[in-house]
């Protein structure tokens, strides 16, 4: 990445061919210019316009909603209340299926970070007999499609008595997550330079105060990638969720989910629940755009 | 980041030098630190692969060994059959236009100034869940046209090309002058030079009403012409208003279209004013005045995107919605490692701006290209929450994809011995990525 942007910034001899350039062909290119301005604005506008019609229609009462479009606030500004927020935040299934979704979505978060370190960390520094065909046969497992483990899951979880519950759908993250999350941080651990960690083993370190003292804050990049990426994985997850969880575990998106049916009946639930799922990873995004993007270009395999 | 690492590969490398463990660890602790990884692993992700392999071989109650029935019904089941014709749709189509979008948006962000901003906001979808953006485009794709958004739009741009009719529903009321042929509304009478005409009709609703619609007048008469009124005869409330008479509650009907037939032919045509008056020329004496359909034509409602023929590329595009952001990114990381001064020394030999993208840019973007439609490939293979949240009950048959029919046959229908059979087509699928993810990474690991 910074050999990249470095690249970007070098200078250019931009200036030296422009003025070469005939009168002509300068014209050209400041109508392409504008011409390239205008579509640009255009597809912006088509990217944003689908997301402020759910803003707007969650700050809609549901009997205006009826009646006309979203758009129609541009014109009667009154209309915007927070009249279906107030009520969902006071429908106990919505507000439960969000306390779930921070159930489920945490512990599989921190599960994945740590026991990916864990095992990164000794593919990458330890000795043992088919090191690197255990770390390939991990690495091929990046692919797998979830869908091949719903079922024997499924049944797995129901002699166990997991299913239904928080703890079974934070499993079956962990588990899902740990391909990667291993491929990663092993990639990331190996780079570290070895006269660190020799030397922490001269001050008398043992492997776990060297995991936890040397290798973890020096990942502090590669952790913090991982991290937003699986916790946004999970949190944005349903299907998962939707086999694994009952009514008492659900988290928001199996809980709206269920409303979809009645669409149209009932926007005045689904557009601010949508929502309200939205926000947190809309923030995490705003505020780890580094972090989030190269999170997501490394795991979008999954 | 770079793009390596997105299609699973190794990012670049890794140091040559011997990692030998530095502490000399026993084999003991190796094992501690790998246990939990490897206990979740097992039991989680390979031990189900193994578990729907021998599975998609029994029946499905489990009890029977019904060697590839299973596998057979892939290909004869007809929710099955939609899935793979609709995945395939998906694979060919998705992919490819979220990578080219990806591309375009990548190279003309380069040239303005707030080409982050514009980055940031195509790339914000990859933030919330399908499920989110489902039920956003749920919203875009409603059918009503004062609903969703893509329709409004539509219909919008269709009504500025086509013609609307702006009295649905207007027919002829009590004693009218007017009866009805072919959806068309006649006179029963011809008329004369010289002749006032009265053509009154009911039924519009107040609403439906163009804004710019006069209270109705009296046709002034002309003697060298024809001259009329057509209105809405109607005034809210009993005995108001005189029935075949214009009365100024009443509204004329602006724009509305009036011909004048003879023999078959029409021999003049004009609209009517604001309230409602028109002016035929001394051509149509003695013709019949006719109000043809196409004022009266139900309003053009726009395309039902959700419906069966519309369904998958509907949704296909808000996927496009969501990932096109992904390409662009990945693909502007590489547009950035670029050597300039190929695209330079192109332009200084006089090639234009398309030259310099068709012959130069893309060429050496080929490898990027081809990581991104791959990884997003294997993506489109898994798709489920779109279709699942968009596709409306009605229309979710004609959308079916294999993520959602192994769902419905494994957990509504109860056949999971054919669901075992789809996982495993599934995963065989993204095996000859895996075969390559594995191969690369084995040339680091060895050095």
């Amino acid at each position: 990445m910074t050999t990249h942007a470095d690249r970007v910034t070098e200078p250019t001899p931009v200036e030296g061919t422009k003025a070469r350039q005939s009168l002509g062909s300068r014209l050209v290119e400041g109508l392409g210019g504008g011409l390239v301005r205008v579509f640009l604005i255009i597809v912006g506008l088509f990217w944003l316009v689908p997301t402020i019609g759910l803003l707007i229609s969650s700050l809609r009462p549901p009997k205006e909603m009826t009646a006309g479009g979203w758009w129609e606030v541009f014109s009667k500004p009154s209309q915007l209340t927070f009249e279906s927020y107030d009520k969902l935040l006071q429908n106990s299934d919505i507000t439960n299926s969000l306390v779930n979704t921070v159930l489920i979505t945490v512990p599989a978060t921190i599960l994945v970070v740590l026991i990916g370190a864990l095992a990164g960390y000794a593919f990458a520094w330890m000795e043992f007999p088919g090191r690197d065909w255990w770390f390939l046969g991990v690495v091929g497992l990046l692919v797998v499609p979830v869908q091949v483990a719903l079922i024997p899951i499924a049944e797995l979880f129901g002699e166990l008595g997991l299913f239904g519950s928080v703890l079974g759908v934070v499993l079956f993250h962990t588990g899902f997550g740990l391909p990667f999350a291993v491929f990663l941080l092993r990639n990331f651990f190996a780079e570290i330079p070895r006269e660190l960690l020799e030397a922490a083993r001269l001050d008398g370190a043992g492997e776990l105060r060297l995991f936890l003292k040397v290798v973890m804050p020096l990942g502090g990049p590669a952790i913090a990638s991982l991290g937003i990426f699986q916790f946004l994985w999970v949190w944005n997850d349903m299907l998962i969720a939707l086999v694994f969880s009952d009514s008492g575990s659900q988290p928001i998106t199996v809980a709206l989910q269920t409303q979809v049916r009645q669409f149209g009946n009932n926007i005045d639930v689904l557009a601010p629940g949508a929502f309200i799922s939205m926000v947190i990873p809309l923030a995490v995004f705003f505020a780890f755009q580094r972090q989030f993007v190269s999170g997501v270009m490394a795991g979008a395999v999954k | 980041m770079t793009t390596a690492t997105a299609a699973g590969g190794a990012p670049p490398p890794a140091a040559p030098k011997s990692r030998k463990s530095v502490t000399g660890t026993r084999k003991t602790v190796a094992a501690l630190f790998l246990l939990p990884a490897l206990v979740l692993l097992g039991a989680l992700v390979v031990y189900p692969i193994g578990y729907s392999v021998v599975r998609s071989f029994y029946d499905q109650t489990g009890d029977g060994f019904a060697g590839f029935d299973n596998y057979e019904a892939l290909f004869t089941d007809d929710g099955i059959r939609t899935a793979l014709k609709n995945n395939v749709i998906w694979v060919v189509f998705a992919p490819t236009v979220a990578t080219a979008l990806g591309l375009i948006f990548a190279v003309l962000t380069e040239r303005v100034r707030w080409g982050t901003a514009f980055k940031l906001i195509v790339f914000m979808p990859m933030a919330i869940s399908m499920l989110a953006a489902g039920i956003i485009f749920r919203l875009v794709y409603d059918q009503d046209p004062d609903k969703g958004v893509a329709n409004a739009v539509w219909v919008g741009v269709h009504d500025t090309f086509a013609e609307s009719s702006a009295f649905p529903k207007a027919h002829p009321g009590r004693d009218s002058p007017l009866v009805a042929r072919q959806g068309d509304f006649v006179t029963k009478a011809t008329v004369s030079t010289g002749d006032t005409v009265l053509l009154p009709l009911v039924g519009v609703a107040p609403d439906q009403m163009p804004g710019d619609a006069k209270p109705a007048v009296a046709p002034r008469g002309d003697p060298g012409k024809i001259t009329g009124t057509t209105w809405q005869d109607f005034t809210r409330g009993k005995g108001v208003g005189n029935l075949g008479a214009p009365d100024p509650s009443e509204l004329g009907y602006p724009g509305m279209k009036v011909e004048a037939v003879k023999d078959g032919r029409v021999v003049a045509s004009t609209k009517a004013a604001a309230d409602g008056t028109f002016t035929l020329p001394a051509a149509a004496d003695g013709a019949q005045l006719r109000l043809p359909a196409d004022n009266f034509k139900e309003p053009y409602n726009g395309l039902d995107w959700l419906g069966p023929s519309l369904v998958t590329p509907a949704i296909i595009g808000s996927y496009i919605w969501m990932w096109a952001g992904f390409a662009m990114v990945l693909i502007a990381a590489g547009l950035a490692g670029m050597p300039r001064e190929l695209l330079e020394a192109a332009r200084v030999d006089g090639a234009n701006e398309w030259q310099v993208f068709r012959r130069v840019t893309v060429p050496l973007l080929a490898p990027v290209l081809a990581v991104v439609t791959v990884t997003l490939m294997i993506n489109v293979l898994k798709v489920f929450d779109l279709v699942f949240i968009i596709a409306p009950g009605s229309s979710q048959d004609d959308a079916n994809v294999l993520a959602l029919e192994l769902y419905r046959k494994g957990f509504s229908e109860d056949q999971p011995g054919v669901a075992s059979a789809i996982s495993v087509f599934l995963l065989l699928l993204v095996i000859p990525v895996m075969c390559f993810n594995i191969r690369r990474l084995r040339r680091e690991v060895r050095r």
